[in-house]
C-alpha cells in the first residue's frame, strides 16, 4: 500500500477526554498505510465559544492553525473533530469569498493565512481517499453481535455548501464504512438530530433530553450500539448516559463507540488498544463474541455445500 | 413561580398569557415609533443576510431541536428582526440557547443562513450586555479564558472556572468517578510554545470590541 | 426628400424630463427635415389623423415619430403612414421614452439625448428603401402536440371550425393528467366523466387524425407550410386488430413493470392498457420490462391474444404530415419524490405524492378506490398533507408557485373524509392560493364542513417511528413546533416542465424560460402566442395552471389559428436578408451560421455558386449579415449603409 501522508489536527479534547478517539484514529490510519503529522505547536480552534463572541476573532484562532499548515507546505489538513472542521471550513470559505474579511482576520494574526488549505474529516478521507475497498481488505475479525446505528451529529455535514461532504439529510459515509468492515448497520432516522452540543455543562437537563431522543430512536431502529464521529456527541450520549437515565427516568444501557474503534476491532486490535475500556457504558458484552473472518467463511462454505443438490432440482423444475 | 421550570415544560404560552400579562409581548406594538431600523441594518450588515427574504414559512422552527427551550422559536426571532424589535430579541433566551446545529440553515427554502443570524444576535447581545442565559455565557468565558492562557483548552480548568463563577459548585461532579483513572483527565494544562501569539490574537481582537473576554 | 418629425409628449412620460419644444426646434434645423411638431399623445386617434393630414399637406415622403419603444407602436404608425399613401418602411421610430425620458432625471441631458436620437432616426429614414411583403399560400391544417385537456380542446375547436387537425400524443391514450384525477375542484365532478366525452369526440371526429403513442421527430418549414415528421413508436401490438379485451394483460408473467399512468403506485404488467377508459383502448408492450425482449423467451401474450394482434417484430414508423400551424399543449411534469430527502421521499413507502394519492382515491385505480397505505395496505386514520413540497423553494431551484396544489389538497382532504369518516386530515400550508370562482369557499369547506385541520407552517422532517411516520412541522400562528404521528403523508410535489420540454422547444424554434416553461409573446396581452409565427401555446406547458385556464387557452390558441387561416395567403415580413449575387463569392459562411436554416446554395446560370435566402424561413436576425466577409448578404431595413448612416450622424456631426 502506498504511503499517504496527512497533516492531522487532533484538537484539544482528543488529547484528554476523548483520547480513545485519537488512539483509534491513529491506529486505524496507520494500518491503512497513512502517516500522520501534527501541525507544529497548534492551538485551539475556538469551537463554539469563539464564534459566539466575534466572527473575525473566531476565524483568526482557526486560521492560525491553517496558516501553520500552509507554512509546512501542505494544502490539506485532516481532523476527527467536527467542531474543529467546521471552524476551519467556515474561516477558509469566508476569507476566500470576502477580501475585506480576509484582511481583517490577517490583521490580528501573527502569520497571515492565504486560503491555500482544504480541511477534511477523517471520515471523508477514509471514504473517498482510501475507499471502502481498501478499508475492507484489512478486516480480519467479525463482530457478529454488533448492530450499529450510525449517528453523525449535527455539524459534520451541515450546511452542505460549507462542509462539502455527504448528504445533509441522510449521510451514508459511516454506513458504508461499517458495511465495508462487515458490521450490521440499522436504518436509523435520527442521523443528524442535535444531541445537545456544547450545552452539557451549562444546561445539563436540556442536553440529557435531546440525547435521550437519539438513544430512543436507535433502540427503535433495532440497534444495540451507536457509532459516532463526534467526541462531543460521544460524551453527551455515553458519559452522561447515567444523567440521561435519571433525568428521563429511563434505563438506557447502550454503548457509544467511535466508528474508528469499531474499525480497529475488525482489524484485530484489542479493546484496550482501541480504548474501549475508557468508555462509561460497557461494550464488552457486544464485542466478546468476535471471531476471525476465516471461521465465518468456513461456515458459509459448508452451508453452501449442503444446499447444492437442492438448488439444482429447483432449477430443473422452473424450466 | 420558577420561570425556568415552566418554560422547560413548554409553558411559554401559558406564561405569556396568564402569568406575565403585563409584559410587552402581548401589548400592541406601535410600529411607526418602535421599529428600530438601525438595528435591522446593523444585523444585516454584520450577518450578510437579508431578513426581507424570509417569508415566515416556519421550516426553521419545525426542524429546530431546541424550540422547546426557546422563549421565542427561531422563526419568531426572524419575525421580531423583520419588525425591528431590538429589545425583545436581545433580552431573549433563544439567542443564547441556539446550538448552531445548522438544521435551519440547511433547510431554509429562501436560502437564508439563519444560524449565522442567531450567532450575530448573540454577539450583539454580548457586546451590549444583554445576557438572558448567564450560565451559558459563563461557560463560554471559562473556555476562552483557558484558551487565552494556555493556547489550548484545559478541560479541568474550564470546569473549575465554571463551577466557581456560576455558583454551581457541584456541576457534573457525578461524572468525576466515571472518568477518573482512565487517563482522560490531565490535572495540568498543556501549554503550547506559541501561547503568547494566541494571547496576542485575543488582545488585538479585544481592542476592536467593547466586552472583554 | 421631405422628412416629417412628430415628437410625442406622451403626457408627462416624455415631456416630464424632456423639453419637447426645444427638441422640435432642433429637429427643424436637421438636413432633410421639412416639418417638425410636438403632440400630446401621438398614438391616439386624433394623433394619427394629425400625422396623415400633415403628410398630405406638407407633401412629406418620410416620417419619424419620436415617442415610446417601437415594440409598443411601430406597427400602429406604419399602418398610419401606409394609409396616407407612403410605403410603410419609410417610417422610423425614435425611442425617447424607454431609452431616454424614463432613464434619467436631468432635463438638459435628456433633451440633448432626445435630439441626438431623432437625428439618428432622420438619417436612417433618409436611407430607407421601400419594401414589399411577399404573399404565400398556406396549408390549412393544424398540428396539435399533446392530447391532454388543453390539446384536446384546441383540436376540437379547430376541427369544429372546419380545419383538418393532426393530434400527436406521447402516451398510448389521450387524457393527459386530467384523466388520472379522481374528482375535480371545486365542483367535485368525477374527472374522467367530464373528460371522457371530449376524449371520445376527439377520437371520432372526422377532421381529427389522432396519432397516439407518437412523438414529434422533426419540424421543418415556416408558418403556413410546415413539414412534420412524426415517430409512431412501436407498440408491438397491431392496433388495427387489437380489441382492448385485456386477455394479454391477465396472462402476462412480468409483473413488475413501472406503471407510468399510476405514477408507480402499484406495479403493472409489461403489456398494459393504462386505464379502463383509455382512448384508443389498445394494448402496448413496455419493452424494458417484457421478458420476450429481455430474455428472448416468453410469448405468452401472443399465445392468448384471440385476434393475433401481438407483433414482436414491430418497428418505429416515421409518418409525414404537412400543416400550416402548430399548437403546443405538451403539459407538465412533477418533481421526483427523491428530490425531497428531508421528507423521506422515495425512501419511505408511506410518503407519497399528490398524484399518487389521486390514483389511490380513484375507483378505477390500483386500489379500486380504497384508501390504503402502500407499506401494509392498512386504512390510514391520520393523514398529513404537505403543501409546497418543492414549490416556492429557491434552494432546490423552484422559486415559483405551482398554482393548483392548495386547491387539490383541499379536495383530497374532503374526499378522504368521505371515504374514511373517522379519519383526521392535517394540512400544512404557508399560504392558501384559491383565486378562482368558488375556490376560496371550497377551501373553507374543507376546514369547516370536513374537519380538515389547517396548520400554518412548513414541515421540516418526516421520519418513521414504529408503524407510524412522525411529521415535524411548525405552527407559526401558535408560535411553536408541532409533531403529528401520521399513517400516510401526501406531498404536494412541485410542478415542473416535462423532461423533454427543452428538446421539443428546440425542434419548434420557440423559447423557454429558466424553469423550462415555454415563453409567450407577451405575459399579459399575448399569452397563447410565441415569438415564432405559426406556433401557439396552450395549457400547462406555458406555466402551471388549472383545468379551466388550460381549456381557455386551448380555445384561445384555436382561435388564433383560425384567424391566420381565415385568409388564403399570408404576408411574409420583408425585413429579411437578401443576397446581392454580384458581390457574393460563395464562401457559404452564412449558411453555416444561420440558426433557422434559411439560407441555401444556388447555382447561377454562369455556373457560380452563391447563397440564396429562403424568404419565408428567414426570421430577420441579421447573423448572416455580420458573418458575411464581403457584405453581400444584407438585412433589409437594417443594411450596413442604413446603420452606418446612424453611426455617422452621431459621431461625425
Amino acid at each position: 500500500m502506498s504511503e499517504k501522508e496527512y497533516i492531522y489536527f487532533p484538537g484539544c479534547s482528543l488529547e484528554a477526554s476523548a483520547i480513545e478517539y485519537d488512539m483509534s484514529v491513529r491506529k486505524v490510519l496507520t494500518s491503512l498505510g497513512v502517516k500522520l503529522i501534527e501541525p507544529d505547536d497548534w492551538s485551539c480552534c475556538g469551537s463554539t465559544p469563539a464564534h459566539s463572541v466575534d466572527h473575525v476573532f473566531a476565524a483568526a484562532v482557526a486560521a492560525r492553525n491553517l496558516a501553520i499548515v500552509e507554512k509546512m507546505g501542505a494544502c490539506t489538513v485532516i481532523t476527527a473533530c467536527p467542531a474543529c472542521l467546521s471552524a476551519f471550513k467556515k474561516a477558509h470559505h469566508r476569507m476566500k469569498k470576502e477580501e475585506g474579511f480576509k484582511k481583517e482576520v490577517n490583521a490580528i494574526l501573527d502569520e497571515p493565512y492565504n486560503c491555500g488549505v482544504t480541511a477534511k474529516s477523517v471520515l471523508q478521507v477514509l471514504l473517498e481517499d482510501i475507499g471502502p475497498k481498501a478499508v475492507a481488505e484489512k478486516v480480519t475479525t467479525d463482530l457478529p453481535d454488533l448492530k450499529v446505528a450510525p449517528y453523525y451529529g449535527c455539524i459534520i455535514n451541515r450546511p452542505p455548501e460549507i462542509m462539502e461532504f455527504d448528504d445533509p439529510e441522510n449521510p451514508l459515509a459511516m454506513d458504508k464504512l461499517m458495511g465495508a468492515v462487515g458490521v450490521k448497520v440499522c436504518d436509523f432516522a435520527f442521523k443528524v438530530e442535535c444531541c445537545g452540543a456544547a450545552f452539557g455543562v451549562a444546561k445539563r437537563k436540556m442536553v440529557n433530553e435531546l440525547s435521550s431522543k437519539v438513544l430512543t430512536m436507535a433502540l427503535d431502529a433495532g440497534a444495540n450500539c451507536l457509532v459516532v464521529t463526534c467526541q462531543l456527541c460521544q460524551q453527551n450520549l455515553d458519559l452522561r448516559q447515567g444523567q440521561i437515565n435519571s433525568t428521563m427516568g429511563a434505563s438506557f444501557n447502550m454503548p457509544v463507540l467511535f466508528f474508528t474503534q469499531v474499525m480497529g476491532l475488525t482489524y484485530g486490535y484489542s479493546s484496550q488498544e482501541m480504548g474501549i475500556d475508557k468508555h462509561n457504558v460497557n461494550a464488552e458484552s457486544l464485542i466478546k463474541s468476535r471471531r476471525p473472518v476465516e471461521e465465518r467463511i468456513k461456515e458459509e462454505q459448508e452451508k453452501a455445500k449442503g444446499k447444492k443438490p437442492k438448488a439444482k432440482k429447483a432449477e430443473e423444475e422452473e424450466s | 413561580m420558577n420561570k425556568n421550570l415552566l418554560n422547560f415544560f413548554g409553558g411559554g404560552v401559558i406564561l405569556k398569557t396568564f402569568v406575565y400579562p403585563k409584559e410587552s409581548y402581548m401589548e400592541p406594538i406601535n410600529l411607526t415609533e418602535k421599529t428600530d431600523w438601525r438595528f435591522i441594518d446593523q444585523v444585516k450588515k454584520e450577518s450578510g443576510q437579508d431578513p426581507a427574504l424570509c417569508y415566515q414559512c416556519g421550516n426553521c422552527t419545525a426542524g429546530c431541536p431546541y424550540t422547546k427551550y426557546f422563549d421565542f422559536p427561531v422563526s419568531q426571532v426572524m419575525r421580531l428582526l423583520q419588525a425591528g424589535q431590538k429589545e425583545t430579541i436581545l433580552n431573549s433566551r433563544s439567542i443564547w440557547l441556539c446550538a448552531t446545529c445548522e438544521a435551519c440553515t440547511t433547510r431554509c427554502p429562501c436560502e437564508i443562513d439563519i444560524a449565522h443570524i442567531m450567532d450575530v444576535l448573540r454577539i450583539i447581545a454580548r457586546r451590549e450586555n444583554y445576557v438572558a442565559e448567564k450560565d451559558v455565557k459563563t461557560f463560554y468565558d471559562a473556555f476562552l479564558a483557558s484558551m487565552k492562557h494556555h493556547g489550548r483548552v484545559f478541560e479541568v480548568g474550564i470546569l473549575m472556572g465554571y463551577n466557581l463563577k456560576s455558583g454551581h459548585l457541584l456541576a457534573d461532579a457525578d461524572l468525576g468517578p466515571k472518568i477518573l483513572g482512565k487517563g482522560k483527565i490531565h490535572f495540568l494544562p498543556t501549554r503550547i510554545k506559541g501561547r503568547d501569539k494566541v494571547l496576542e490574537i485575543f488582545r488585538k481582537s479585544q481592542k476592536k470590541r467593547k466586552n472583554s473576554v | 426628400m421631405r422628412v416629417g418629425v412628430f415628437i410625442c409628449h406622451c403626457g408627462n412620460n416624455i415631456a416630464g424630463t424632456v423639453d419637447v419644444a426645444k427638441v422640435a426646434e432642433a429637429a427643424r434645423m436637421m438636413p432633410g427635415v421639412a416639418f417638425a411638431t410636438t403632440y400630446m399623445y401621438t398614438c391616439s386617434e386624433p394623433g394619427q389623423e394629425e400625422i396623415k393630414e400633415t403628410i398630405k399637406r406638407e407633401k412629406l415622403d418620410r416620417v419619424v415619430v419620436a415617442a415610446c419603444s417601437p415594440r409598443m407602436h411601430e406597427v400602429t404608425f406604419r399602418r398610419t403612414v401606409e394609409k396616407a399613401g407612403l410605403n410603410r418602411y419609410f417610417f422610423e421610430m425614435a425611442n425617447i421614452r424607454e431609452h431616454c425620458s424614463w432613464v434619467g432625471e436631468d432635463k438638459a441631458l435628456n433633451t440633448n439625448k432626445a435630439i441626438e436620437t431623432i437625428k439618428l432616426a432622420v438619417e436612417k429614414v433618409k436611407q430607407n428603401k421601400p419594401l414589399f411583403p411577399a404573399k404565400f399560400k398556406i396549408n390549412k391544417r393544424v398540428l396539435v402536440i399533446g392530447g391532454g385537456v388543453a390539446g384536446m380542446q384546441a383540436a376540437l375547436d379547430c376541427a369544429d371550425g372546419g380545419l383538418d387537425v393532426v393530434l400527436v400524443e406521447k402516451s398510448s391514450s389521450v387524457g393527459g393528467m386530467m384523466a388520472r384525477l379522481d374528482k375535480t375542484f371545486p365542483t367535485v365532478d368525477c374527472s374522467i366523466c367530464i373528460l371522457g366525452p371530449k376524449m371520445v369526440d376527439v377520437s371520432q371526429h372526422e377532421k381529427i387524425n389522432l396519432h397516439a403513442y407518437s412523438e414529434i421527430e422533426e419540424i421543418k418549414g415556416y408558418v403556413g407550410n410546415y413539414q412534420i415528421k412524426i415517430r409512431k413508436k412501436a407498440t408491438y401490438v397491431d392496433w388495427s386488430k387489437c380489441t382492448g379485451c385485456g386477455a394479454c394483460i391477465e396472462k402476462c408473467p412480468s409483473r413488475n413493470a413501472y406503471d407510468y399512468f399510476n405514477f408507480g403506485v402499484a406495479p403493472a404488467r409489461a403489456i398494459n392498457i393504462p386505464f379502463p377508459q383509455a382512448i384508443p383502448k389498445k394494448a402496448t408492450i413496455d419493452a424494458q420490462f417484457c421478458r420476450q425482449f429481455i430474455k428472448g423467451k416468453c410469448g405468452v401474450c401472443a399465445k392468448f391474444c384471440p385476434v393475433g394482434a401481438i407483433n414482436y417484430e414491430m418497428k418505429d414508423e416515421i409518418v409525414t404530415e404537412d400543416v400550416g400551424a402548430i399548437i403546443v399543449a405538451s403539459g407538465y411534469g412533477l418533481i421526483d419524490l427523491d428530490k425531497l430527502p428531508e421528507y423521506g421521499g422515495g425512501r419511505y413507502p408511506d410518503v407519497i405524492s399528490g398524484i399518487q394519492y389521486e390514483r389511490i382515491l380513484n375507483a378505477s385505480g390500483p386500489t379500486s378506490g380504497h384508501i390504503e397505505r402502500p407499506s401494509d395496505h392498512a386504512e390510514p386514520k391520520t393523514i398529513v398533507f404537505v403543501s409546497c413540497a418543492g414549490s416556492r423553494d429557491k434552494s432546490i431551484g423552484i422559486p415559483y408557485c405551482s398554482n393548483f396544489c392548495c386547491m387539490y389538497i383541499a379536495k383530497q382532504a374532503i374526499l378522504t373524509k368521505d371515504h374514511i369518516p373517522d379519519s383526521q386530515s392535517y394540512v400544512f400550508y404557508i399560504d392558501i392560493r384559491s383565486p378562482g370562482k368558488g375556490y376560496d369557499e371550497f377551501t373553507r369547506r374543507a376546514q369547516e364542513e370536513y374537519g380538515a385541520k389547517y396548520i400554518r407552517g412548513r414541515v421540516s422532517r418526516i421520519y418513521p417511528k414504529g408503524k407510524k411516520m412522525v411529521v415535524k412541522g411548525a405552527d407559526t400562528l401558535l408560535g411553536t413546533q408541532v409533531e403529528i404521528e401520521a399513517d400516510l403523508i401526501v406531498l404536494a410535489t412541485a410542478v415542473t416542465a416535462t423532461n423533454d420540454a427543452r428538446t421539443l422547444a428546440e425542434k419548434l424554434h420557440i423559447s423557454y424560460d429558466q424553469n423550462g416553461f415555454y415563453v409567450e409573446s407577451h405575459p399579459k396581452l399575448r399569452p397563447v402566442e410565441t415569438n415564432t409565427s405559426g406556433v401557439f401555446l396552450a395549457g400547462a406547458c406555458q406555466g402551471p395552471k388549472d383545468i379551466p385556464a388550460s381549456v381557455s387557452q386551448g380555445s384561445a390558441a384555436a382561435a388564433k389559428v383560425l384567424s391566420i387561416f381565415s385568409k388564403d395567403t399570408l404576408e411574409s415580413d420583408p425585413q429579411i436578408a437578401r443576397v446581392n449575387t454580384n458581390v457574393c463569392v460563395g464562401c457559404r459562411k452564412c449558411i453555416g451560421t444561420c440558426p433557422f436554416g434559411a439560407i441555401e446554395e444556388q447555382q447561377l446560370r454562369d455556373g457560380r455558386i452563391v447563397a440564396n435566402v429562403i424568404e419565408t424561413v428567414c426570421a430577420g436576425c441579421g447573423i448572416c449579415s455580420s458573418t458575411c466577409p464581403c457584405g453581400a448578404i444584407q438585412l433589409q431595413h437594417f443594411t450596413d449603409n442604413q446603420l452606418l448612416a446612424e453611426v455617422n450622424a452621431l459621431c461625425l456631426t
